[in-house]
C-alpha cells in the first residue's frame, strides 16, 4: 500500500510540528508514508469563499499529485471533507473529473486512517495530560468521523481525557468567517473556551489547527495557560520520546 | 423587488451590534438551549425520524417539479368549494387584495393569524396607508407589534423579549391592560386574552396564512399553539389566506408526513394543540366568504436555481435557528429581513436576489458548521446552498481588495515552486517575531488580531524539514 501524507497547506506554513507528528507516529506503526512534494492546498479557502474558478486548478492539481497512492492521510479533518466531498463537485466532466473522484475516495482524516484501514485504537502513545476534546464541525457533520479519535485518545496512556460540555457546538472558526464575521466568531469562540476552562483540562486538542489556531489565539490572549495540541502530536507522543 | 427591510446595515455590523447587547444574549441563549433540548427529545423517541425527512423531502420536490400542475389543481379544488381565488406575482398585489376585499366589506380593522407571508409582503404597514388596521392576535406576533418592533425569529417572534419586558411592552402600549399588570407569565397570557378576546367579536376579517394547502381537497392548513388562529378562521363572516404557491402538496395523505416533521421541529412537541383545516366556505359554519391568494414574490425565481430550490421545500419549522450557533449570537433582527437564520440568509437572497449589501453578506453569515441541515426535517442542504449563493455573490459585487487577495493566493498555490517560496519568505519574517505569536496584524488581520493573537509561520516549512531530512521524499 502506498501512503501519502497530505500535510495541507496551514500546516505546512503554521504547524509543521504536525506534519512531523504523522510521519513519526506512521511509522512507528510501520506504515511508510511518502510526501510528494508538488502538493500545496486543497482548495478550500476559495471553494468557501465563492471563488470557484480559483480553486479549480488547485483541485486538479491535488488530483494528479495524489493519483498514484492507495491512501492520502490528512491530519485535517475540514481539508479531507473538502478533498472527499467537494472536490467532484468543482471538477465537473471529461477525464479529469473521473480522476478527481476517484481520488477523493482515497482521502482519510488521520483518525480514521488509524481506526478503519490500520484498524488500531492503541497506537502506543503516553501523554501524561488532563486533556479535553474539541470535534470539529467538518469532522463531526461532513466526515462523519463519529467517536474514532475518542477512542484513540482513550488508549494514550497517562493521558486524563475529560469530556468538554455542549462539544458539538461550532467554535465560530469557519474559515474567512473569522475575519469577515469577526465579532460573532469571538462570540462563539468565548463561549467555547468558557466550557474548556470548566472542563480543568491543560490541553485542548481537535483534528483540525485551524479551529485550534482560533481557539488558541484566544486561550493565548487571555493569558488562560491552557494550549491546543494537534491530536496528530498527542498520538505520536511517546514516553521514550519525552512527552511535549 | 428586495426581501429586506429598508435601510438594514450589512450583517457584520448589526451582528456587532447584537453581540454586545448582554440582555438579548441571555434571551436567546436560554430559549434557543431550552427549545434544541425539547427537540432533540421528541426527535430521538422516533425510529423512522430519518425515514420521515426522506419522504418531507421527496414530497416537496415531486410538488415542486410539476408545481403548475398542482397549483391549478388547488385553484380547481378551492373554487369548486366556494373559495375565491387570487394570483399575486408580488407583494404589492398580494397587499392590493387584501385592501380591496376589506374595503368592500367596510372594514377599518382585520385581525390576523400569525403568518410568515404576510410580514414577507408588509401586509400591516400597506393596510394602513389605505386606513385599515391589522391586527395580530399570535401573542408574541402582538408583543412585537405593541413594542413597535420586528420579529426576530420565525416561530417564536418576541423570542428576544423576557417577560419584564413584555410587561413594560403591555403597560405602555395595550390600553386595555389591567393596573397592577406583574411579569408572571400567566398574568400576562390573561391580560393578552382578555385584550384578543374583545377584538375577535368586533373584526369582520381575518386575514391568514396558511402551512399546507391540499390540492385534492381545496383544503388549506394551520398549525398553532394558542387556538387563537382558530378564533380568527371561525368568528368573522370574511377569511383572507395569503399563501406561498410552495405551500402546495398533492393529497391529503402527505399531510401525515409533514403533521409528524413540523411540530417535532419547531416546538419540540409531538403534537401542536390546534390543527385547523377548512376547506372553502361551508354554509353555517365559519367565514361566509373565503379569498385564497396565491403568492409568488420571489418564488419562481427561486425555483428557477437547480441548486438553490431546496428551499422552497421550507415548512418554516425554525429548527435551522435554534441549533444555529450564530443565530443564538447575532439573533433574528441582524439577518434584516422576516427570514432569519440560516434559512433566511439563503431565503432572502433567493427571493429576492442578490441586491445590496446586505443581501450579499447573508451568505457569509455562517461558518457552515452544517448544524442546520442536520436538524432540517425536509433536509435543506444549506452550507449547500451557502456555497453556491457566495459563488454568485463574488461576481454579483465586486471586493477588489479579496479579488486580489484571492486571486494571488490562487496563483501561488496552483505552483508548488511558488508555494515553496511563498512558505521561505514567510519563515524568515517568522523571525522577527520572538515571542511565538503575532498580537496584532495590519489591515484586514487586524479582525483576527483584535481578539486573538495569530500563529507566527514556521522558520522550516514542513516541506523544507522533510526535503532536508528525507531528501526529494517521493
Amino acid at each position: 500500500m502506498r501512503v501519502a501524507l497530505f500535510v495541507t497547506c496551514l500546516n505546512d506554513a503554521l504547524y509543521p510540528g504536525t506534519g512531523k507528528a504523522v510521519v513519526t507516529l506512521l511509522e512507528r506503526l510501520g506504515v511508510e508514508v511518502e510526501f510528494p512534494l508538488d502538493q500545496t492546498c486543497c482548495g478550500q479557502m476559495h471553494f468557501n469563499t465563492g471563488y470557484r474558478a480559483a480553486c479549480e486548478p488547485l483541485v486538479r492539481g491535488f488530483a494528479e499529485t495524489f493519483a498514484p497512492y492507495d491512501a492520502v492521510v490528512v491530519p485535517s479533518a475540514s481539508c479531507a471533507g473538502m478533498a472527499r466531498h467537494f472536490h467532484p463537485q468543482v471538477v465537473a466532466g471529461g477525464n479529469a473529473s473521473w480522476r478527481v473522484s476517484d481520488v477523493a475516495t482515497r482521502v482519510y482524516e488521520l483518525s480514521e486512517f488509524l481506526v478503519d484501514v490500520l484498524e488500531v485504537t492503541d497506537v502506543g502513545a503516553y501523554y501524561p495530560h488532563r486533556v479535553t476534546y474539541h470535534p470539529t464541525c467538518h469532522s463531526l457533520r461532513v466526515l462523519g468521523v463519529g467517536d474514532r479519535p475518542l477512542r484513540l485518545l482513550r488508549a494514550v496512556r497517562g493521558l486524563d481525557l475529560v469530556e468538554l460540555p455542549e462539544a458539538e457546538q461550532c467554535c465560530g472558526f469557519g474559515g474567512t468567517f473569522a475575519v469577515k464575521n469577526a465579532d460573532v466568531s469571538v462570540a462563539m469562540g468565548a463561549d467555547k473556551i468558557a466550557y474548556v476552562h470548566e472542563t480543568g483540562a491543560e490541553v485542548l486538542t481537535a483534528a483540525d489547527n485551524s479551529c485550534l489556531m482560533h481557539l488558541g489565539g484566544m486561550l493565548s490572549r487571555l493569558r488562560t495557560g491552557v494550549r491546543t495540541v494537534h491530536l496528530a502530536e498527542i498520538l505520536a507522543a511517546t514516553e521514550e520520546a519525552g512527552a511535549a | 423587488m428586495t426581501a429586506t427591510y429598508l435601510g438594514m446595515p450589512a450583517f457584520p455590523v448589526a451582528a456587532r451590534a447584537a453581540v454586545a447587547d448582554t440582555q438579548l444574549r441571555r434571551n436567546l441563549g436560554h430559549a434557543t438551549a431550552t427549545i434544541r433540548a425539547k427537540r432533540a427529545a421528541v426527535v430521538g423517541e422516533l425510529d423512522d425520524w430519518e425515514e420521515l425527512r426522506l419522504a418531507g423531502a421527496a414530497i416537496k420536490d415531486r410538488t415542486l417539479r410539476h408545481l403548475d400542475h398542482y397549483l391549478e389543481q388547488l385553484e380547481t379544488s378551492l373554487t369548486a368549494r366556494g373559495a375565491t381565488v387570487h394570483w399575486a406575482v408580488d407583494a404589492a398585489a398580494a397587499n392590493a387584495v387584501v385592501a380591496e376585499v376589506a374595503k368592500a366589506h367596510g372594514a377599518s380593522e382585520v385581525v390576523k393569524i400569525k403568518s410568515m407571508a404576510t410580514q414577507e409582503i408588509g401586509l400591516n404597514e400597506a393596510l394602513e396607508a389605505e386606513g385599515i388596521a391589522a391586527y395580530e392576535t399570535d401573542l408574541a406576533e402582538l408583543i412585537v407589534q405593541l413594542g413597535e418592533d420586528k420579529p426576530s425569529h420565525i416561530l417564536v417572534p418576541a423570542i428576544h423579549r423576557n417577560r419584564a419586558e413584555i410587561r413594560e411592552i403591555f403597560l405602555r402600549a395595550m390600553p386595555d391592560a389591567p393596573q397592577g399588570l406583574t411579569d408572571r407569565p400567566a398574568d400576562l397570557a390573561a391580560a393578552a386574552r382578555a385584550h384578543l378576546r374583545r377584538r375577535f367579536l368586533s373584526a369582520r376579517v381575518a386575514v391568514s396564512g396558511a402551512n399546507f394547502a391540499v390540492a385534492e381537497t381545496g383544503t388549506l392548513t394551520i398549525v398553532e399553539s394558542e387556538g387563537n388562529g382558530r378564533m380568527c378562521l371561525t368568528l368573522p363572516e370574511v377569511l383572507v389566506c395569503v399563501v406561498g404557491i410552495e405551500k402546495v402538496l398533492p393529497t391529503w395523505q402527505d399531510l401525515e408526513v409533514f403533521l409528524q416533521l413540523l411540530p417535532r421541529s419547531s416546538t419540540g412537541e409531538r403534537m401542536n394543540p390546534y390543527t385547523s383545516t377548512w376547506s372553502g366556505v361551508t354554509p353555517g359554519d365559519g367565514p361566509r366568504e373565503v379569498h385564497v391568494i396565491l403568492l409568488d414574490n420571489g418564488r419562481t425565481r427561486a425555483l428557477a436555481d437547480t441548486v438553490g430550490r431546496q428551499a422552497l421545500r421550507c415548512i418554516r419549522c425554525s429548527a435551522c435557528l435554534n441549533v444555529c450557533p450564530v443565530y443564538e449570537r447575532a439573533g433574528g433582527h441582524a439577518y434584516g429581513s422576516v427570514y432569519p437564520g440560516p434559512i433566511g440568509a439563503i431565503l432572502t437572497p433567493l427571493l429576492g436576489g442578490l441586491t445590496g449589501e446586505l443581501e450579499n453578506s447573508l451568505p457569509y453569515a455562517s461558518t457552515l458548521c452544517g448544524a442546520c441541515f442536520e436538524a432540517c426535517p425536509v433536509r435543506i442542504d444549506i452550507p449547500e446552498v451557502l456555497l453556491h449563493l457566495r459563488s454568485k455573490a463574488v461576481t454579483a459585487k465586486r471586493h477588489p481588495a479579496q479579488d486580489a487577495a484571492m486571486r494571488t493566493a490562487a496563483v501561488v498555490m496552483r505552483s508548488p515552486r511558488l508555494w515553496s517560496r511563498a512558505l521561505r519568505l514567510a519563515g524568515v519574517t517568522g523571525r522577527l517575531f520572538r515571542r511565538g505569536r503575532i498580537r496584532r496584524l495590519p489591515g484586514p488581520g487586524a479582525a483576527w488580531t483584535d481578539a486573538r493573537d495569530a500563529p507566527v509561520p514556521a522558520r522550516e516549512s514542513f516541506r523544507d524539514w522533510w526535503t532536508r531530512t528525507r531528501g526529494s521524499g517521493s
